[in-house]
């Protein structure tokens, strides 16, 4: 089962299922990087809510999904990292790099909507 | 080590099979939801290590006692290609694949005991243990 990707106005969000697979993780990343050309989508809302942990393997993901939607002109944010998966990434060692996260789809939506009004340098 | 199980692991859909099997075993213990995925991501890292380096092997869970503690023992076996330089492989950053170095150092710094075995051409022991807090 892949992973649901919604338009919502100018932005995409997708939401992680539980412990997606390797090919469900790669086929995200490529379904993002085409709908936001045919989409002409501003931003990408990625949802981990669900996610009960991120391991290496999932935060080098995460990175590389992020800087792929960059790279194809529109905001990435990561929302929705749970209190125990932040605290045990922490202890790991992971981070996502610069890539952009808030705390829910609702949060991580208004950060967009800021983004893209007033220019990255304002927020 | 006791009530030990053993899981095959020969593809990335064992890793969440281990994953799991090693929450419901915490669960057991009654270890906090924080130390729950803590372990898990440790399991993870192994067994991501099991199918990236060396194809397959096992991940075996038990419980574990010493004089006053409860804990949980975790066993990451492959009769992989070894680890040339463990120095090397235990530090932050170091990785011989596209990973990012951090699955054998961070998973020695979120466990309460890690001890690691290898030798070249025969394979790659990885013991861990978590103590249940009193």
């Amino acid at each position: 089962m892949s992973i649901p990707i919604l338009r919502q106005g100018s932005y995409l969000i997708a939401s992680i299922q539980s412990s997606p697979s390797d090919s469900e993780w790669r086929e995200m990343g490529q379904q993002l990087a085409e709908r936001v050309g045919k989409l002409r989508s501003r931003g990408v809302v990625v949802d981990v809510t669900v996610l009960d942990l991120i391991d290496s393997f999932a935060a080098r993901t995460l990175r590389e999904i992020a800087q792929t939607v960059k790279l194809r002109g529109a905001e990435p944010v990561i929302v929705g990292i749970q209190p125990d998966v932040a605290f045990s990434m922490v202890q790991l060692g992971l981070t996502l790099g610069d890539i952009e996260t808030e705390l829910d789809l609702e949060e991580g939506m208004a950060m967009l909507d800021a983004i893209l009004r007033d220019g990255r340098t304002n927020v | 080590m006791s009530e030990e199980t053993r899981i095959l692991i020969r593809s990335e859909y064992d890793i969440v099979t281990a994953r799991q099997q090693v929450r419901e075993l915490c669960m057991t213990l009654h270890f906090s939801s924080g130390e729950q995925t803590l372990v898990a991501t440790c399991v993870s890292e192994l067994a991501r290590n099991i199918v990236e380096y060396a194809g397959s092997g096992e991940i075996i869970t038990g419980l574990t006692r010493n004089t006053d503690e409860e804990g949980i023992v975790i066993i990451a076996e492959d009769k992989g290609p070894g680890i040339p330089n463990i120095e090397l492989a235990m530090k932050d950053g170091y990785s011989t694949s596209k990973g990012l170095g951090l699955g054998l150092p961070g998973s020695k710094r979120i466990m309460d005991e890690f001890a690691i075995v290898s030798k070249t051409g025969k394979g790659t022991t990885v013991t861990v243990k978590k103590w249940k807090k009193p």
